[in-house]
């Protein structure tokens, strides 16, 4: 374990930076997301929760997947992967890590998704733990422990200093080139500060949120009342989807650009949105509740269903903090639990 | 009384005398901010809530709500009912299946800055009017309202109602100060063309697209907006180029211009806090500026100035330069 001053980050993100591209929580006209470090930049660690997550790292919001250029009867089809470099992806929490493993069921199975994958290898991953959790945090009902995340480096920021534990081969190589600006030490202080942070995690209001009525068959709650009051305010908008960590829906599009060149990109896209799926045979969900129920079913029942039992939430409490009308996951499992009230 | 409890016995007595078949008011939600927009029945006022977490604007709601069968009841806030007034004036809303009720609103509070003050655990937040009293910590501290305010209250447009068929009133609301509405767009004003190219840009280069904005403004009701239509040409979901991102903001404006009451919803909405009521309102300001005070909403009209020809409107080839 090693530790360096708090006031002496920005070397490490300079050192870093000399060999690496490197992202991190960077604070911009108020708000923090994850950016690419420059000097300029105001790097922002100890936020808790970015606005987006770091899920841009390996599948960006919008993306090129191949080119064509038409000419007459000719089409000429480019290409436009390229060798990923490798990054660093740093400040990343232990929601956040484990919503990568989430990715992972969906990108890295068959038919494999080389954008994801090549990004994914390429990254050198290092965690913060959350020294602050917010009463929006709710990691612990996915059986995350947010004092110790993995990475192939994991971070403590307790008090002046930043700890710096290496978990991976990748974890070490990184940490040899930047050894020099740390001091060694034992792992007294923050075996301490993790007890600490499980006793502050405990005492958070949706930290026994009870998942098992998502077990129950799957029409009965596909089926449930419950959903239409759930679902009543929702705008349809996608701020829920997009700054959610583990969301992986995107549609396929093409744009000419002024050359005549026509790109066919992906973006995010949102099964809230009245087109999501749209197909030439019509829409699969034609109703805001239709929309609503999807995605929590998704997350809690269709996508555990294929992958033993993992949930598609991570607690990150996003979502929580950014729906206009306050709708969230927490109330759809609350008003699920047996013990709650029925309406 | 507490207000709380006029607003939930007038939603009671309007349901039990059968004159509406359904409310349209905020729940309470799991903490003490979180209320969303809901309908209520006879059978179930489970979770009524009026207090300063109140901020949806619950007008839109009336487009779809008011199609439907029976009489609807609504409470609208001051800032609210020139949403409602500028949403019959465009034949969205059925004015006739609906009972207003205004309610009095001394301005809505942000829980964000709540949590930005640095508590860890917050067990109650209290109305006193001019001071809000938060225990959080094991403590009880005091706070200045404007403090706290929601964006879309900082420099509250009128605390009269445009429209309301009864209102619910306690405590006077204090008129806002008329000059600071258009404050911040005179500062943008007097920025160079750079410094506010750049501005605008740091601030809209952090959109996500979501849409919020869009999906929560009241002067929005195209029932297939031209961002969602395949056949448009511009349709998009995609982020990645600035110029789309720009675009969609400013068509944006351009399109609600001289119908946007200046709610505020999109910058209260919008996960990124984009300052987007500042574009709209810089609209309002030069409305004001070229064809004389307007404020959309205020009454049931078809006509906003930009929409109506009088023989002393000014010349266009005059304001380019202004």
């Amino acid at each position: 374990m090693y530790k360096i001053k708090l006031s002496d980050l920005d070397k490490l993100y300079k050192a870093i930076s000399e060999d690496y591209p490197l992202y991190l929580p960077i604070k911009k006209a108020g708000e923090v997301n994850y950016g690419l470090y420059g000097e300029d930049e105001e790097v922002s660690l100890t936020t808790l929760k970015t606005v987006k997550s770091p899920k841009d790292a390996f599948f960006p919001q919008s993306e090129d997947l191949v080119n064509f250029k038409v000419d007459g009867n000719k089409i000429e089809v480019i290409d436009v992967r390229k060798e990923e470099q490798p990054f660093v992806v740093m400040g990343v929490r232990a929601c956040d890590f484990k919503a990568f493993d989430v990715l992972d069921r969906v990108f890295l199975v068959d038919p494999l998704d080389t954008f994801y994958q090549n990004k994914r290898n390429a990254a050198i991953v290092v965690t913060n733990a959350c020294t602050e959790p917010e009463d929006s945090c709710f990691c612990k009902v996915f059986g995350i422990d947010a004092s110790d995340p993995s990475g192939d480096i994991t971070t403590f920021i307790i008090g002046e200093n930043l700890f710096w534990r290496a978990n991976t081969e990748k974890g070490n190589a990184l940490t040899e080139k930047v050894k020099g600006l740390f001091t060694e030490t034992d792992d007294k202080i923050v075996a301490e500060e993790q007890k600490a942070i499980r006793e502050k995690i405990n005492s958070l209001p949706n930290v026994n949120l009870d998942l098992t009525p998502f077990k129950d068959e799957m029409l009965d709650i596909f089926n449930s009342e419950k959903w239409g009051k759930l679902s009543e305010a929702c705008l349809g908008c996608g701020a829920c989807t997009f700054v959610c960590p583990t969301c992986q829906c995107f549609d396929i599009r093409e744009l000419t650009k002024n050359d005549g060149t026509v790109s066919r990109f992906r973006c995010w896209d949102s099964c809230m949105y009245s087109d999501f799926t749209k197909t030439a045979g019509g829409q699969p969900r034609t109703t805001q509740m239709q929309r609503y129920r999807q995605r929590f079913m998704h997350k809690l029942v269709y996508y555990p269903e294929n992958n033993e039992g993992v949930y598609s939430c991570v607690g990150c409490g996003r979502c929580v903090k950014s729906c206009p009308m306050h709708l969230n996951i927490v109330k759809v499992i609350k008003a699920f639990d047996k013990g709650g009230k029925d309406e | 009384m507490q207000i709380q409890e006029l607003v939930l016995h007038k939603a009671e007595e309007y349901l039990a005398s059968g004159k509406v078949d359904r409310v349209l008011a905020w729940k309470k939600g799991e903490t003490f901010y979180d209320n969303s927009p809901a309908i209520f029945t006879k059978d179930n006022l489970n979770g009524f809530v009026y207090n300063e977490f109140c901020a949806p604007n619950l007008s839109k709601y009336l487009v779809n709500e008011s199609k439907k069968e029976g009489k609807i009841l609504v409470f609208l806030k001051p800032c609210d009912t020139y949403s409602f007034n500028q949403l019959v004036s465009e034949h969205r809303i059925d004015r006739e299946k609906i009972v207003v009720i205004g309610l009095e609103c001394q301005g809505m509070l942000d829980e964000k800055k709540i949590y930005n003050l640095g508590f860890k655990r917050i067990e109650k937040v209290e109305d006193g009017l001019d001071n809000i009293i938060i225990t959080a910590d094991g403590q009880q501290v005091q706070i200045k309202r404007e403090e706290l305010l929601s964006v879309k209250c900082v420099d509250c447009k009128s605390k009269e109602f445009a429209v309301a068929d009864e209102t619910i009133v306690v405590n006077e609301m204090k008129q806002p100060d008329k000059n600071s509405r258009f404050s911040v767009v005179s500062e943008l004003e007097k920025m160079t063309e750079e410094e506010r190219f750049k501005f605008w840009q740091n601030e809209l280069s952090k959109c996500i697209r979501c849409n919020a904005c869009r999906n929560v403004c009241p002067a929005c009701t195209c029932t297939h907006c031209v961002f969602d239509n395949n056949k448009s040409g511009i349709a998009g979901k995609a982020n990645s180029d600035s110029f789309e991102e720009k675009l969609y903001h400013i068509i944006r404006a351009y399109h609600v211009a001289g119908r946007c009451t200046d709610c505020g919803e999109c910058s209260r909405v919008c996960p990124e806090s984009i300052p987007l009521h500042l574009i709209n309102r810089k609209f309002i300001k030069d409305i004001n500026d070229n064809y004389g005070e307007f404020q959309a909403g205020k009454t049931v009209s078809e006509h906003n100035p930009l929409v109506d020809y009088t023989k002393g409107d000014c010349e266009p080839k005059e304001m380019v330069g202004k």
